[in-house]
């Protein structure tokens, strides 16, 4: 049940992606080109996406356990460390580069973009080398 | 600075549907989605490999089945520079894992349960990603 959920989910998030176009790395730049001309876009995402997020984990958080797995797995990591900073700086400098992260550009493979397969396979490149150096 | 191409219709209705992915994943399977954590545990050892591989394959999915329900093209538009995507994808990659989570794990999945570290890191590269795309407009 769990792995048919996780499809469902992946589907959802995806459409999601596709209809808030942020798919499309141009939409994303637009929202960070706030010193020139700026879409705010991505902002109304956050927004909504938050709106439904927000109350249903408080409102479930506490209780026994999820309708089908045996616990609740929630970061508990509070710490502000050099790691955290420097992979968000990393991070932040790649997005701005070409305007994909991580949902977008697994989910524009879909559309067999060669570009969007050449910067997955890098990210997966990014993820091993930060995997054996952590 | 002009306010160009904003759609808060269609972000708001994509919005929503994410938060509802997030919060199903949450209340069903009781983990929080991140996408770069979800992805990157794939070249790790762990036992949650086949729900993270479907949930990868499930993002996928979500542009086919737009398709079949609506007449209106995805159109993407994006870089071609061989270089600029090779360093840019590993830097998102690296930066991500390092980092624990991107645009969904800290910025969604994190705020939501109003953790700083997550709101530290959502600014960061928020912060990085406008100086980045300002810097890139001057050369």
């Amino acid at each position: 049940m769990n792995k048919l959920i996780s499809l469902i989910c992946g589907i959802i998030f995806g459409i999601g992606l596709v209809i808030s176009e942020m798919i499309n790395p141009e939409k994303v730049l637009g929202f960070l080109n706030i010193f020139r001309d700026w879409d705010p876009s991505l902002a109304f995402v956050m927004i909504g996406a938050l709106v439904i997020s927000t109350p249903v984990f408080h409102l479930f958080k506490n209780k026994d356990k999820p309708l089908f797995s045996s616990n609740f797995s929630i970061p508990t990591n509070k710490e502000i460390d050099k790691k955290l900073i420097v992979g968000s700086i990393f991070f932040g400098a790649g997005w701005g580069l070409i305007g994909l992260c991580p949902g977008p550009a697994i989910t524009s493979l879909a559309l067999l973009n060669i570009s969007s397969g050449i910067f997955v396979a890098s990210m997966f490149v990014g993820f091993y080398i930060a995997i054996k150096i952590k | 600075m002009n306010i160009v191409n904003f759609t808060p219709l269609s972000a708001l209705t994509g919005g929503l549907l994410i938060g509802l992915s997030v919060a199903l994943f949450f209340i069903l399977n009781g983990r929080m989605i991140g996408i770069s954590g979800i992805a990157s545990n794939l070249l790790t050892s762990n036992d949650k490999k086949i729900e993270n591989f479907l949930f990868l394959i499930g993002l996928i999915t979500g542009p086919l089945i737009y398709n079949l329900f609506s007449d209106k093209e995805i159109n993407i538009s994006i870089s071609n520079s061989l270089i600029l995507l090779i360093i840019a994808g590993t830097m998102v990659g690296f930066g991500t894992r390092l980092g624990n989570g991107c645009t969904s794990g800290h910025g969604i999945s994190g705020i939501s349960r109003f953790s700083l570290r997550s709101i530290i890191a959502t600014l960061t590269f928020m912060i990085v990603g406008i100086i980045t795309v300002f810097i890139s407009g001057i050369l």
